[in-house]
């Protein structure tokens, strides 16, 4: 905080770009086979070694940016959640996102068995997108969301759901395993096909959500002053809360339900650059996409070739980060 | 500007709190709204400022009634300074205040000369521009509602609303705040409405008072006009001393004990 007034709030965001280019490289270079930083940018700049540049472009290049694209979405919708909620533990899942792709998930795979490999996660995506419209009814009243009352109803719906999902589990087979990988959050397996599935939606909703960051700003305000500067509060509030929940249900579709990654970005970015949205965006999305290319590169890394998921690591990497970080900024209130 | 209501009604629910209002705010004054706890004068504030919607009648500035006119443009007219105003953690005090230019900036939110040369203006007016850069929560309580102070001048408007301006501070800033507004009136000509508890504070700095009783409008006018006994027991229920203010000349009341309501609301009916 202190520090923070000392220089150049900006001066995080190319410092953040270049760390991530950094970890991008080293995480290309990560894995069963292990290439040096300069063999990384030998084989992707000069003539390729066929194997080196198989590995590099089919597997580990698609998968680092499905990674770094999905933490982005998923820090920059929680940095907007955090905002209109007013609530700095605000996260995805309070608006159902997280209950409603995983019960969409299950539930696609227990009426098609044989459900196609791309099926799954738009299906999840779209579970997550009916499970924020559900909460969002809920919490209206009197043509009024309140923040408090959408939180608390975001929660129990998110419970709801998840509580109906671990029945379906109970009673199901084996083959549904597939769908508690999916569930648990990971980039395994991510390919192109798979990014770009994801990056139309992402390129539509990121800038939207860039240009809009002097509304949030002041969403984030409280509601009377909200008004009185001239803000129509509940067709703002809705438009924030739906691209919140967008861009989550968009990230669901590429990487399943990472953890904590949605809670813990815009949280160490708003320490790094304040709270205005004109910076706290771009800083989410950076630390977002370096938390999950960080923790999928540890996956692969710490003892090959098995690999941990990274949601699995992001979870237990960023609860103690969590932890570290309230008590070092340990604020009053 | 003018803002007056017109046959102004407001409730919550199934509970009436005003009741057939007809109030004209004079122009270029300051004006407290008095009354006891629960008496609907800050629920008139929020209907001023266009927070709450009428049940019936209008809240009219300069003859429109201000929930069929544009929320920007009523927000160029208008400012408001909350009871407890939130704010986001960690933003510093010069950020604040160029949110009072939000009424006027485009979509893409472009900064003109005027605006940054407003913002300077609201912060050597209120005496924040040595805290400009210190985040909000590192203020005092009188520097923190002289930073909202700061933003809501920046926005520019003929006209000031403020909800218990002075409530949660110390004496030396009630009325480091309660000067403020005095100079604020006095050298830009704002027409300043306040809701204020303090009846000798609200005597002292304001032009006009309003009693406010059960919904309506028990008395209007100069404060030797309104702080009458026969007020002050039916509107607060108290016996008090009337002196005179040696600096101001304005009532000054010391009160003794506790007066019964009722009685005294029956003779008046």
């Amino acid at each position: 905080m202190i520090k923070a007034t000392h220089r150049p709030k900006h001066s995080s965001i190319p410092l953040l770009a270049l760390l991530l280019c950094g970890l991008g490289i080293l995480a290309l270079g990560t894995g069963a086979v292990r290439m040096s930083p300069a063999e990384v940018v030998q084989a992707l700049l000069g003539p390729h070694d066929e194997t080196q540049a198989r590995i590099l472009y089919e597997l580990r290049l698609p998968r680092i940016l499905v990674g770094a694209l999905c933490g982005a979405l998923f820090a920059a919708s929680g940095a907007i959640l955090q905002g209109v909620v007013r609530n700095p533990l605000a996260s995805p899942d309070i608006v159902g996102v997280a209950a409603g792709a995983g019960l969409a998930a299950v539930v696609n795979l227990m009426l098609l068995p044989n459900t196609p490999a791309w099926l799954l996660p738009v299906g999840a995506s779209a579970g997550a997108l009916a499970a924020f419209g559900l909460v969002y009814v809920l919490a209206r009243q009197s043509g009024e969301v309140l923040p408090i009352r959408l939180a608390l109803i975001g929660v129990a719906v998110e419970a709801s759901l998840d509580g109906l999902r671990r029945l379906i589990l109970v009673r199901a087979d084996d083959s549904i395993a597939q769908a508690l990988i999916f569930l648990s959050g990971t980039v395994y397996g991510a390919d192109w096909e798979r990014l770009f599935r994801v990056l139309p939606f992402a390129a539509v909703l990121i800038p939207i959500t860039l240009l809009l960051h002097r509304r949030l700003d002041v969403l984030s305000f409280g509601d009377e002053t909200a008004k009185s500067l001239g803000m129509r509060l509940e067709p703002a509030r809705l438009v924030a809360l739906a691209l919140a929940a967008g861009l989550a249900a968009v990230a669901v579709m590429g990487v399943g339900i990472l953890g904590f990654v949605g809670l813990i970005a815009p949280h160490a970015a708003r320490l790094l650059v304040g709270p205005r949205f004109g910076l706290l965006l771009p800083a989410s999305m950076l630390l977002g996409a370096l938390l999950v290319v960080a923790a999928d590169a540890l996956g692969r890394g710490l003892i090959p070739p098995i690999e941990i998921p990274a949601g699995l690591l992001t979870t237990l990497v960023g609860a103690p980060y969590f932890l570290y970080l309230m008590r070092k900024t340990g604020r009053v209130r | 500007m003018s803002l007056s209501t017109k046959e102004l009604t407001l409730g919550y629910d199934e509970r009436r709190v005003i009741e057939g209002l007809n109030l004209a705010l004079p122009k270029g004054r300051i004006t407290a709204l008095i009354g006891p706890n629960g008496c609907g004068k800050s629920t008139l504030l929020r209907a001023l400022a266009r927070l709450l919607k009428p049940r019936e009648g209008a809240v009219l500035l300069d003859g429109k009634a201000i929930h069929t006119l544009p929320t920007k443009a009523v927000a160029r007219e208008l400012a408001l300074l909350p009871q407890m105003p939130q704010a986001p953690e960690g933003l510093s005090v010069e950020e604040l205040v160029w949110f009072g230019r939000y009424p006027y900036q485009s979509a893409l939110g472009n900064r003109t000369a005027h605006d940054r040369a407003l913002v300077d203006w609201a912060l050597d007016q209120t005496g924040m521009r040595i805290f400009a850069r210190r985040p909000l929560e590192t203020l005092s309580g009188g520097q923190r509602q002289r930073a909202w102070i700061a933003m809501a001048l920046a926005q520019e408007t003929p006209i000031l609303l403020l909800d218990e301006p002075t409530t949660y501070l110390d004496l030396s800033h009630q009325l480091e705040v309660l000067q403020l507004l005095q100079r604020l009136n006095r050298e830009q000509g704002k027409t300043i409405v306040m809701v204020l508890h303090e009846l000798n504070q609200a005597a002292r700095y304001a032009h006009h008072l309003v009693a406010v009783y059960e919904g309506r409008v028990v008395a209007e006018g100069a404060p030797e006009a309104v702080l009458s006994e026969r007020i002050l027991r039916q509107v607060f229920g108290l016996k008090a001393h009337f002196l005179r203010d040696p600096e101001t000349g304005t009532p000054h009341l010391i009160p003794f004990a506790l007066a019964r309501r009722e009685e005294i609301l029956e003779e008046t009916l």
